[in-house]
């Protein structure tokens, strides 16, 4: 197992290396730079500007300099925040970030499995029709629609909940934003888990379990549960990342300072270190995940064998 | 049903471990004003700072030699007086007795020194180092041929400074209540990353208590300002709120008191809600399109230019299209400038049935007809409200002249490199925001060699006559000079203004002290709040 851990690990170097490669070409190769304004500075401020970031060096030398910085955790300077570098900023919000994602994932489960499960059991039935005509809808609105629409009804005509962020504080400026995330998610897994369910519920070492007397609560909570879960654990490492990627919007509609939302400025004001500095993170931080799904497959069906 | 029970209670379990650990801090009772900012301040150092917002904030935290009245008026903030030389090239500024830092230290005359050689400096590299290139030496120091302590000015003793010019700068004074020019405490360079140790002291009407970059600037009273008896609000939220949707949400929900902008979308629907609430004033800035004067079509093709200009309806445009109380543009510096009239574009004063009649003969004289019609792109960076003007101003040019234009939309930051690669470039969308309350801060713009000179406009008349305006110290002699040059401008058709830019703001009834002005400056300490919150 241990030596299953560190293979992949040494694996993820080369792949991560090639991230930042491509990256750094793209992000230098895209028009414009991170100075341009309508206001074009003079020839001599410019320069001194450059300088000040080392722009005005050679392209291989810039990269030079930026890999041994990556190498030792510093993402250098923001173009954008000249007040901050890169890792105040991804260390102030990939918190924030991680936290909206993780208990919008956690919602998503948890009401998804259920929902799903609940479907399954009774099958072709109203409650099963409702259940996944609420996935249906869950999955075919976009979170930019349900998102406003979320702030409109309850923060501007209702006022129970905040409309955003900053200035308010606790669960309740959460609220919004992690439903917002959750909603496609729990019409995901709910159908995942739907159509698992069903498929584990007519197997044979089912159609046993209750041929012993079994109810069906124990059926599903002893024998069905696990196998129908992977399905949805194998959809956690795309979950995590649609959530991660979705918050992009949430982040800019409730105007939330997660890492998202730096990922869209840094992208449009060419703040060239900000978004290496968030690809590379993320990039990381999906090769880790993807090894976390592996390895609790292993837990959850003991068939998985790691080589 | 125990596992729903189970599943219910886990839900409960995870949102109360995730959402415990967040700040409250709405257990005072001090008056707090919410305003919306728009996007993050790139750098609260004054000398580093680049953006209307960043500008904004750093009215309310610093203070400079000058500053603004609530109705825009110049007024002595960290001078108390000055005089200025006869021949125009010498200021000597008295310091305010009883200024302060907030970290309760006087603020001295070199502190401003400080400040202006920070501008200057290579090291430091500025933005705006260019603000005050009529300083003796200055040019000199930003490109590092001399030593920043060359710079013309200087600390006569603790409450005495004293500027040296190389030519007369008639709006110097208006200079000096930019931020970049603001003064500097020696701890501004002593941590040269992060926030710490620099935001923190500041000298105007507020300090800086937490900045949480993408979300929110907590600004409080500094008790060491000199007129802090004359402050009203206590703390001054700024929130970064880069959708107007969003802001216009969060005014909705009574969480602003001040929105930073109004979504074009909803304007009517906000006029008509919000009534007085809405507040709408001319600002110094105008929406233009240019051309690409350095190849055909346009080049040496003045015809064809005036024809564009002139067939496009301006009314119908800020009727329509734009609809939030703009004001046509038929000149290129804003009406409302300081000691300024602007002159007009030929056509002004012509209903548009007359110059759609002129714009059709121009355009036959350039050589074009319906068998042989001008083929023209216009680049736009993407915005819905940049595809709405272009689409109008396409469909009044095919109606009017028979021209076939191809509009391009384009990212920002792609649009400028190829406006300024001038190239590929035919016309293209832009606009200028004044820097200060002066002509000259429009005009000197399409200076041939002007960094931002984007039509590449170059005209040797116009040159001069913009040179000479500078040399000039009796202002109305100056304003004569600047008016000429304009005209000059105008003739030439190098651009196409289309509209002059107001300001729109949100302001809660409860908000008093808000007074309209051309430059859009709301120092936090003029206004105060009637209610408690």
């Amino acid at each position: 197992m241990a030596q299953y851990v560190l293979k992949r690990l040494l694996g993820a170097i080369p792949t991560l290396l090639f991230v930042v490669v491509l990256s750094f070409l793209l992000v230098h190769a895209a028009p414009g730079g991170p100075f341009d304004e309508e206001r074009v500075l003079p020839d001599a401020v410019a320069a001194n500007i450059e300088a000040y970031y080392h722009l005005d060096e050679s392209l291989p030398k810039q990269f030079v300099r930026y890999l041994s910085g990556v190498l030792q955790g510093d993402f250098g300077p923001s173009y954008r925040y000249r007040d901050h570098t890169v890792s105040e900023l991804i260390a102030d919000a990939f918190p924030l970030s991680i936290r909206l994602g993780v208990m919008a994932i956690i919602v998503g489960v948890v009401i998804g499995v259920g929902l799903g499960t609940l479907a399954a059991l009774k099958q072709n039935t109203v409650t099963d029709r409702v259940a996944m005509g609420f996935a249906m809808s869950g999955i075919s609105i976009p979170i930019f629609v349900i998102a406003p629409l979320l702030v409109l009804f309850l923060a501007v005509k209702l006022n129970w909940l905040p409309a955003g962020w900053s200035g308010s504080s606790g669960v309740s400026r959460m609220l919004l934003p992690v439903i917002a995330l959750a909603l496609p998610q729990i019409a995901y897994i709910s159908r995942l888990t739907r159509a698992s369910m069903i498929d584990v519920l007519g197997s044979g070492f089912i159609r046993t379990a209750r041929a012993q007397g079994l109810g069906t609560y124990a059926v599903v909570r002893y024998h069905a549960m696990k196998p129908a879960m992977l399905p949805v654990l194998s959809y956690m490492g795309p979950a995590i990342a649609s959530v991660l990627t979705g918050s992009v919007v949430v982040e800019q509609i409730f105007g939330i300072p997660g890492l998202g939302q730096f990922f869209v400025t840094g992208a449009l004001n060419r703040d060239y270190t900000l978004v290496l500095g968030i690809v590379i993170f993320y990039a990381a931080l999906i090769v880790l995940l993807n090894l976390i799904v592996d390895i609790l497959y292993g837990v959850i069906d003991p068939r998985v064998r790691y080589r | 049903m125990y596992s729903v029970r189970m599943l219910l209670g886990l839900l409960c379990l995870a949102i109360a471990a995730f959402a415990a650990c967040t700040i409250d801090d709405s257990a005072d009772h001090q008056i707090t004003l919410h305003r919306g900012l728009g996007t993050d301040p790139e750098s609260l150092d004054p000398q580093k700072a680049r953006s209307v917002q960043a500008a904004d904030v750093l009215r309310d935290i610093n203070e400079g030699l000058l500053g603004h009245s609530p109705d825009g008026e110049l007024v002595e903030r960290g001078a108390e007086r000055w005089q200025v030389s006869d021949d125009g090239l010498i200021y000597t500024f008295t310091i305010r007795e009883g200024a302060r830092w907030s970290s309760g230290e006087s603020l001295t005359a070199e502190h401003f020194v400080l400040g202006l050689r920070r501008l200057v400096d290579p090291a430091v590299a500025s933005f705006y180092a260019q603000t005050v290139s009529d300083v003796v030496n200055a040019n000199d120091i930003i490109s590092g041929k001399l030593a920043v302590e060359s710079l013309g000015v200087e600390a006569v003793d603790v409450r005495t400074l004293k500027i040296t010019l190389r030519r007369p700068v008639p709006y110097l004074l208006s200079l000096l209540t930019h931020p970049s020019t603001f003064p500097a405490h020696p701890a501004y360079d002593a941590s040269n990353d992060g926030n710490s140790a620099r935001a923190l002291i500041s000298n105007g009407a507020y300090k800086l208590e937490s900045w949480e970059p993408g979300s929110l600037l907590r600004l409080t009273r500094n008790e060491f300002y000199w007129d802090n008896a004359n402050t009203a609000i206590d703390r001054v939220y700024h929130h970064v709120l880069t959708e107007e949707m969003s802001e216009l949400n969060r005014y909705r929900a009574g969480e602003l008191h001040v929105t930073s902008s109004v979504p074009p979308e909803n304007f009517k629907q906000i006029s008509e809600q919000y009534g007085d609430e809405l507040r709408v004033a001319p600002y110094l800035g105008v929406y233009y399109y240019g051309f690409n004067l350095t190849r055909p079509p346009f080049k040496d093709d003045v015809d064809l230019r005036s024809a564009l200009s002139m067939a496009i309806n301006r009314e119908v445009l800020i009727e329509k299209f734009t609809g939030r109380g703009e004001a046509p543009a038929y000149s290129w510096v804003p009406p409302g400038t300081y000691n300024y009239t602007p002159p007009q574009l030929g056509f002004a004063e012509l209903p548009q049935v007359d110059r759609n009649v002129i714009a059709r003969s121009f355009y036959e004289q350039a050589g074009y007809s319906a068998e042989n019609p001008a083929r023209i792109e216009l680049r736009y960076n993407t915005s819905d409200t940049q595809k709405r003007i272009a689409l109008a101003v396409q469909a009044m040019w095919r109606d009017v002249l028979g021209v076939e234009t191809t509009l391009i939309s384009e990212e920002f930051q792609v649009l400028l490199q190829n406006i300024h690669d001038r190239d590929t470039t035919q016309m293209f969308r832009a606009s200028w925001i004044g820097d200060y309350d002066d002509a000259q801060s429009f005009l000197a713009l399409m200076l041939s060699d002007s960094p931002s000179n984007m039509p590449g406009y170059a005209n040797e008349t116009y040159d001069s006559l913009v040179h000479r305006a500078a040399e000039q110290t009796d202002l109305d002699r100056r304003r004569l000079y600047l008016e000429e040059a304009e005209r000059v401008l105008l003739a030439d058709h190098a651009i196409v203004p289309l509209y002059f830019y107001v300001s729109k703001h949100l302001v809660h009834p409860d908000v008093h002290g808000w007074e309209d002005n051309v430059l859009d400056y709301h120092y936090s300490r003029h206004l105060s709040l009637s209610a408690a919150h």
